[in-house]
């Protein structure tokens, strides 16, 4: 769903160091004022408390791979109002705001590149696009990307940040789960590793679509994760929630991720898991490739 | 805000493009389009006949798949489905009474059945937490479709939920990782599957067993991403602006078929499918065989392939 309103916090400036006023960041966790020039130094966790700072998709990509390895593959599907969808404000409006405020068509960006010189495919959701929800363009470059990874040879590796499916679309959008479902069998066919990276937050048909059936499932410490947000279940069951519920602590002790990484570690625990996984060539394409029918006569 | 008359006209010319572009493809490609083409026409003739049906609100619609007499899968099995043995348990946890499952006979034809149970009476509804799964419904809804593949058993699934249930047990126990699971597992069937939705399909919770080779939708139940009040809470701030909600999000039976979500929808009696439910099962009954018949012919690669093509392709872009 759109979560524009849990975007209102100042955000780090774009150019570190320069004149302006937002020479330093307030720390959203412990309060603390820190230099964004240390904040960019310590990949945006803050060195006071280790919180995470939530990162806006391009400054993820420079966080994951190697400098100057990254070379772009979205950002020629744009998103369209199928429904003529109007709420307080027109969808067509809300996008045209999105894209302007983070330069991107959609909430996605995707690429490939090398962590520490091995390759990789990589897929990034945008938070700072309409809450990082994903309608039709998210699943199709997100699809895109997983099966471009399967073609070249590289794992795949996705970003998760997003309120869910985009409301907007309505049914547009929950297909959209079962469309990467299907494009993520690629890297099934050819024995290739999918790591998803859950970043806060990640609920909702994103957590119940391709975030969670990756091979390895990391996490970021202190990332809110679930289906239902904490206000719905709050809502539905009328009493208090327990501490830590939904973080990715609470999701590592009962079993549903692999682990919980700092982002200082990301790029070496990548690799050398990555590097074991690759040992082998991967296998050889599917002999049977069908030819899809047009998107007019799903019988 | 556009008026009904102005939607159905909209509607009409849309569906008759796609009846044009069917026929199209068929002739060009040679594959048998003709039931698709059909029901298609079929529906462009009662919207252009009746207007009475363009008329009523996707709210009042959205009403109908929630009237307390509306047939639940039940109702639909006990007319429909002969042998029916339910099978109990996710193996690991518990039982979910929400969704339910088990082998039998489709109008005579052996199937796998799922289907999710609101409950008829106060009693059975708390019982099965009026259709809202925990993760052991889908995980048990996996374990039956694992036995569909094993004997060969086209699958059935029957979606009546308002969605996965929002708990604090039900996050611990993985409950977005069980539906993920179940999709993907739906996407791996060597079976055919065939889905109907009969009252609501409300979001993940429906589609984690929605993905099949066909996607019906009765006449007056809803599919749609979010709930209208929920909708309508997060972007008008007010659940009581629902009805709006429900206009924005295009979730009938004909928005459905007009998006490319659903191959068909079913037709319900005069005035919902509470007010002849032998009627009602009839109709079920005839298009869920047809689509069983028609799937038959297709072998495990076939029907693999022709799933999945039929959810990547879905979506609405522009490419520059
Ligand atoms: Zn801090």
């Amino acid at each position: 769903m759109a979560l524009d309103r849990f975007f209102r916090r100042r955000r780090p400036q774009q150019q570190a160091g320069s004149d302006m006023p937002d020479l330093w960041t307030q720390c959203p966790a412990c309060k603390e004022s820190v230099y964004n020039r240390d904040l960019e130094a310590s990949l945006w966790v803050c060195p006071k408390c280790s919180h995470h700072l939530r990162l806006e998709a391009g400054r993820r990509v420079e966080v994951l791979l190697d400098e100057g390895s990254f070379v772009q593959l979205s950002g020629r599907v744009h998103p369209t109002d199928p429904l003529n969808f109007q709420d307080t404000e027109a969808y067509v409006d809300r996008l045209s705001r999105a894209q302007k405020k983070t330069g991107r068509p959609d909430a996605i960006l995707t690429g490939t590149g090398s962590i520490l010189g091995l390759p990789v495919t990589l897929a990034v959701m945008d938070f700072a696009f309409s809450g990082g929800s994903m309608g039709s363009v998210v699943g199709e470059e997100i699809s895109r990307a997983a099966e471009h990874a399967a073609e070249i040879g590289t794992p795949f590796v996705l970003v998760a940040a997003s309120g869910g499916a985009r409301m907007q679309e309505s049914a547009l959008s929950l297909m959209q789960m079962a469309k990467t479902t299907v494009a993520l069998e690629s890297l099934t066919a050819r024995g290739l590793p999918y790591v998803s990276i859950l970043t806060d937050p990640t609920t909702g048909g994103v957590t119940a679509s391709f975030a969670t059936i990756a091979d390895v499932i990391m996490a970021e410490p202190g990332a809110l994760i679930g289906f239902a947000g904490p206000r719905v279940i709050q809502q539905t069951i009328r009493q208090s929630l327990p501490e830590g519920f939904q973080r990715a602590e609470f999701l590592l002790e009962h079993g549903m991720i692999d682990d919980v990484v700092d982002r200082r570690n990301h790029r070496n625990f990548l690799a050398g898991l990555l590097g074991v996984l690759t040992r082998r060539a991967p296998d050889a394409p599917p002999a049977e490739q069908p030819a899809p029918p047009s998107a007019e006569a799903p019988a | 805000m556009t008026t009904p008359s102005t939607d159905l006209k909209a509607t009409l010319k849309k569906l008759e493009a796609r009846v044009h572009d069917l026929e199209v493809t068929a002739r060009e490609t040679g594959q048998n389009l003709d039931s698709t083409i059909h029901t298609l026409r079929a529906e462009v003739e009662r919207l252009r006949t009746a207007p009475a049906n363009g008329v009523m609100t996707r709210w009042e619609r959205v009403q109908l798949a929630r009237a307390p007499g509306r047939p639940t899968a039940h109702d639909y099995t006990e007319r429909l489905v002969t042998d029916f043995t339910e099978l109990h348990g996710d193996r690991n946890f518990a039982d979910d009474h929400a969704l339910i499952g088990g082998p039998g006979r489709w109008q005579g034809r052996p199937v796998m059945l799922l289907m999710q149970q609101k409950g008829r009476d106060t009693k059975s509804r708390v019982r099965r937490r009026f259709g809202m799964s925990n993760p052991e419904g889908y995980r048990k809804a996996m374990r039956l479709m694992d036995l569909a593949d094993k004997f060969g058993l086209p699958v059935v699934c029957l979606i009546d939920t308002p969605g996965a249930y929002p708990g604090i047990e039900a996050e611990e126990r993985g409950q977005a990782w069980a539906i993920a699971e179940s999709i993907q597992r739906m996407v791996r069937l060597k079976v055919p599957a065939v889905c109907a939705v009969i009252g609501e399909g409300g979001s993940g919770g429906a589609l984690a067993i929605g993905v099949g080779n066909r996607v019906l939708i009765q006449e007056n139940a809803w599919y749609s991403v979010i709930s209208p009040e929920s909708c309508a809470a997060i972007l008008w701030r007010d659940s009581a602006q629902a009805p709006k909600a429900a206009e924005a999000l295009k979730l009938t039976a004909p928005d459905l078929l007009e998006l490319g979500i659903v191959e068909e929808v079913i037709p319900e009696p005069v005035g919902g499918a509470h007010l002849d439910l032998d009627a009602a099962a009839a109709a079920l009954g005839e298009v869920v065989s047809r689509h069983l018949d028609e799937l038959s012919l297709l072998n495990e690669q076939e029907l693999k392939a022709q799933r999945a093509a039929r959810f990547r392709a879905l979506g609405a872009f522009t490419e520059s």
